[in-house]
């Protein structure tokens, strides 16, 4: 018998399996899927063509893990590294953003210094979200020294940026990366570039409060792009080969079908085929709403923290499109040696925060927010030679669309097309395959219920003590034996592996008493 | 009346309605006051509330308890939906039966108290003191039951005292001195279906009428008639309050505050805090609050409820109470001079571990006359029992007066 099942092998499910069975416990991940990676995971999606089918930018990893796992030596490496942003003009006016440095044809000195002093404090009030990334938050309400001292290190934290810097801090984490931007900045290309840091993965727009909060977190671990050798799946590949090489058993095509209980404690799993596996420790990396509704069934949680799990954010907004290109495309103004990098369309906010207004009322965006990846540039293995890939989270596009997406599909990867064909307009010759995944493609096949990029909206009242909500926030859930340790926890969603460190960690130290 | 429709967009225009059995309590009302109660105009006295008191204690008084909030659950999971509900094990109400019961939020401090009949197999009424429509929804996810609020549809009546039995059975339902305590049986009225229940707010021989809003007049008549010989007399909400108080029955909003009505989070109670420890069974595997009722469980109450006897003969009302070497250690949430017991009861809150059970207090009274406060420091005692617990409310068959 084994100590501890992991539902679901997404990264975080494998990072937790990793830790525990480094500890020595027994482990066993069962993955719906027939490969392990969850949403960060290569497929292919055309013959000779592969992609990051979800993630595709490698932005979070957490340092630490790579290094405790030794990630490297498990195949993990990268095919480019420190890309920049490109903000994409439609006339070829491109503005290269590269940490704090900008450089374009309409680039000013003002803006340069604006983008001085922006950069140098959001990173350092990233920074200070960072520092509560590899942290059990502390629980709300109880006074064990523990916490409180939990608590008062990030106030200390804040604290310690001096006056000027804290008060910058309460002030903008609370409002909108709109005003904040537009306080900053005269440059319309700029602020459209930067505003979708805010924005990208959650159901917010530039003027939806939270959304400095989300850029900051996009920063909170140094705010480096990468494209991993092989796609996202070699992310989560390598940290399942550490995970058996300490003893956990894989078992991918496995999809639990619902929690067992004895009495009021979580005993074990049962698979969809009927298998039953018995445990003491049950993890699951699967979001909460499908973790708790789900698999365990409200009915066994009391009805307070039912209820705020039922109503826990969690709409997802962004669709992925894959072509398979037969050459690489001409983006007009840019150079092949730019082309590889983290291309951006969203030429101003009020272009962001229109995108924006459709998915509140259940439509898809026609001019939607693009984040575009070319990885063949930089790495042979997921295109035939002299052939490409390109790879595109599309926002919004929510899950709920009142047309139902079965009809709009098609409508909506044209017009996304489209969109891409204003920056590259020979594109549509060369594509040979076309792939999109909605939502709720996302959702069926993912696993994700919603299809949300954070599993639940990341956001101030869904973050630290308070994720998913207070009672399961320090990755213990209400019932016994249950635990979390996915997106929907702390620090929230990304290939990060935070999330599944912690949760390890959570358990080790109540098992150990 | 009948059950709200929101869908009329009118309920909000009216706030409190005549009761089913307004017409009757009119004629009868010679204070012409009225009090609300929710929904409801309510009688606080028809005469005089003393005389209604000792109706209720040595003959029968008849008090509406149309407004109580009344819900029916049904469907495949009532049980467990009721079971997950409250903090006591729903499985031993019996069809047939009643059952007293309080409900907590997760933290385990309680919401309300109420009644659950259980109907008929798998139907139960839920009598709530304060409106639960709201967290009896909330509770719904994931269960397949169909859960309405009621209170409209059905008109009550609270038939208490020694002669009501007497007054039944001459009213003709047959076989009632057969019901015992808690137990609830159908009968005939004139091809109506009539509901009762032994139960009561008043730890006396008493009974609870039910039946179609619709044909309240109609029961109200039938009562009142066969009772004549019985002297049986209308009561108002005054003398229920002191026959409660007496049977050492605890009020929501005067005992304790309704966790949901709070504000200030150390201001609720737990069923242990109110003594009703008696209803929390943890053999259930969960039930809202069994968390934080465990851990309670464990280390400890902040509070106690206790009954108190105090000495002389004026109402501890609102006083502080204090240990006996003269330390604040609470107050008292409702008190009286009793009738029946002869004695000066009240009910307190006490700071843990005050509020073992014949542990002596001090109470600090104000009180006046002709207009001049004067304070006497009474000496108090804990009691286990109710203040006032006849007999007669247990025997079955009750005695024939
Ligand atoms: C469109 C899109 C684009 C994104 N782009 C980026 C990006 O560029 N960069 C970035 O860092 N992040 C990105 N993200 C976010 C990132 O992919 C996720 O937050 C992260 O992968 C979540 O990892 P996880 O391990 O917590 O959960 P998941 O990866 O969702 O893993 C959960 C696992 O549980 C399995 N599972 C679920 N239910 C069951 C069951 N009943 N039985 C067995 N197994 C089950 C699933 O199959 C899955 O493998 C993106 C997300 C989306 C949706």
């Amino acid at each position: 018998m084994t100590d501890t099942i992991i539902i679901g092998g997404g990264h975080n499910g494998l990072v937790c399996a990793a830790y525990l069975a480094k500890a020595g416990h027994k482990v066993t991940v069962l993955e719906a899927r027939d490969k392990v990676g969850g949403a960060a995971v290569t497929r292919e999606f055309a013959p000779g063509f592969k992609v990051s089918a979800c993630a595709h930018l490698l932005y979070l990893l957490d340092e630490g893990i790579q290094k405790e796992l030794a990630l490297a030596s498990h195949g993990l490496s990268m095919a480019a590294t420190d890309l920049a942003t490109m903000a994409m003009d439609e006339q070829g006016q491109h503005i290269r953003i590269s940490g704090a440095r900008i450089e374009g044809a309409n680039v000013t000195d003002a803006d340069q210094a604006a983008m001085t002093e922006y950069h140098r404090y959001m990173s350092r009030f990233a920074a200070v979200l960072g520092g509560l990334n590899n942290r059990v938050p502390p629980r709300l309400g109880t006074s064990t020294g523990k916490d409180l001292r939990s608590l008062a290190r990030l106030g200390w934290n804040i604290r310690k940026m001096g006056k000027h810097d804290m008060r910058d801090f309460l002030r903008i984490t609370g409002i909108n990366v709109y005003d904040v931007l537009q306080e900053e900045f005269d440059n319309e290309l700029l602020k459209g570039a930067l505003s979708v840091d805010g924005v990208l993965g959650s159901f917010l727009g530039t003027r939806s409060n939270n959304s400095v909060f989300c850029a900051l977190h996009r920063m909170s671990q140094g705010g480096r792009y990468s494209l991993p050798e092989g796609g996202m799946g070699a992310v989560s590949n390598a940290i399942a080969a550490a995970a058996t090489q300490y003893g956990a058993e894989i078992r991918t095509s496995s999809p639990v079908k619902r929690l067992l209980l004895d009495f009021d404690q979580v005993s074990g799993v049962e698979l969809e085929n009927g298998e039953q596996l018995m445990a003491k420790t049950v993890v699951s990396s699967a979001d909460p709403k499908t973790t708790f509704n789900q698999l365990l069934g409200p009915q066994h949680l009391e009805a307070g923290f039912a209820n705020k799990i039922k109503h826990l954010r969690s709409r997802g907004c962004v669709a992925k499109l894959h072509l398979a290109l037969d050459s690489l495309p001409v983006f007009t103004g840019l150079g092949e040696t730019q082309s590889g990098n983290r291309l951006l369309i969203a030429p101003s906010m009020n272009y962001v925060e229109r995108a924006f207004n459709h998915a509140k009322y259940g439509e898809y965006s026609e001019h939607p927010v693009i984040e575009i990846t070319l990885p063949s540039i930089h790495d042979d293995s997921v295109a035939p030679q002299g052939q490409h890939v390109l790879s595109a989270n599309v926002q919004w596009a929510p899950t709920d669309l009142k047309m139902g997406w079965a009809e709009a599909k098609h409508g909506f990867t044209e017009a996304v097309i489209d969109v891409i064909a204003r920056y590259a307009p020979d594109i549509r010759s060369s594509i040979l395959h076309t792939e999109m995944l909605t939502p709720e493609d996302i959702e069926q096949q993912f696993l994700i219920g919603g299809g949300h990029w954070h599993h639940v909206e990341l956001a101030m009242d869904q973050f630290l003590m308070m994720r998913p909500v207070p009672g399961a926030a320090q990755y213990a859930s209400p019932v016994d034996g249950l635990w979390l340790c996915g997106a929907g926890s702390h620090p929230g969603g990304g290939v990060m592996g935070c999330a599944g460190r912690n949760a390890a960690n959570a358990i080790l130290k109540t098992n150990r008493g | 009346m009948r059950t709200v429709r929101f869908d009329s967009r009118d309920h909000y225009r009216n706030k409190v309605y005549p009761s089913p059995f307004h017409s009757r309590q009119k004629e009868l009302n010679g204070l012409k006051e009225w009090s609300r109660w929710f929904d409801y105009l309510s009688v606080p006295a028809y005469t005089c509330p003393t005389m209604e008191y000792f109706s209720g204690r040595n003959t029968c008084g008849v008090f509406d308890i149309t407004p109580m909030v009344k819900h029916l659950v049904s469907g495949p999971d009532a049980l467990a939906y009721m079971n997950r509900l409250v903090t006591r094990d729903v499985a031993k109400i019996k069809p047939g039966r009643v059952g007293y019961a309080v409900w907590c939020t997760d933290e385990g401090q309680v919401i309300d108290d109420g009644t659950i009949f259980h109907l008929r197999e798998g139907v139960y009424r839920l009598c709530s003191q304060e409106h639960q429509i709201d967290w009896m929804m909330i509770n719904a996810n994931g269960f397949d039951v169909n859960i309405i609020e009621d209170t409209h549809d059905v008109a009550g009546l609270a038939l208490q005292g020694p002669t009501s039995c007497a007054t039944l059975k001459r009213m003709g339902l047959t076989g009632i001195e057969d019901l015992t305590p808690f137990g609830l049986r159908y009968f005939d009225l004139d091809g109506i279906e009539l509901m009762v229940s032994r139960t009561g707010y008043t730890g006396d021989l008493g009974y609870e009428l039910w039946i179609d809003a619709g044909y309240a007049e109609l029961l109200w008549d039938r009562v009142f008639a066969a009772g004549e010989l019985h002297q049986i007399q209308p009561m108002g909400s005054d003398a229920l309050e002191m026959l409660r108080i007496e049977a050492g029955f605890i009020l929501a909003g005067a005992d304790f505050m309704p966790a949901q009505h709070t504000v200030r989070p150390t201001h609720t109670r737990s069923p242990f805090e109110l003594g009703l420890g008696w209803l929390v069974d943890f053999k259930k595997p969960v039930f809202n609050g069994r968390r934080a009722l465990l851990a309670e469980k464990e280390n400890g109450s902040r509070y106690a409820l206790v009954k108190l006897d105090i000495e002389g003969n004026k109402p501890a009302d609102s006083s502080y109470v204090y240990s006996s070497t003269n330390k604040n250690i609470g107050w008292i949430t409702s008190a009286m001079w009793s009738p029946s017991a002869k004695k000066n009861i009240a009910l307190a809150t006490v700071e843990t571990p005050h509020g073992a059970v014949g542990e002596e207090m001090l109470v600090e009274i104000y009180y006046q006359r002709e207009l001049k406060w004067s304070r006497v420091k009474a000496k108090a005692r804990v009691v286990k029992d109710a203040f006032f617990d006849p007999p007669r409310r247990r025997q079955t068959p009750p005695a024939d007066w």
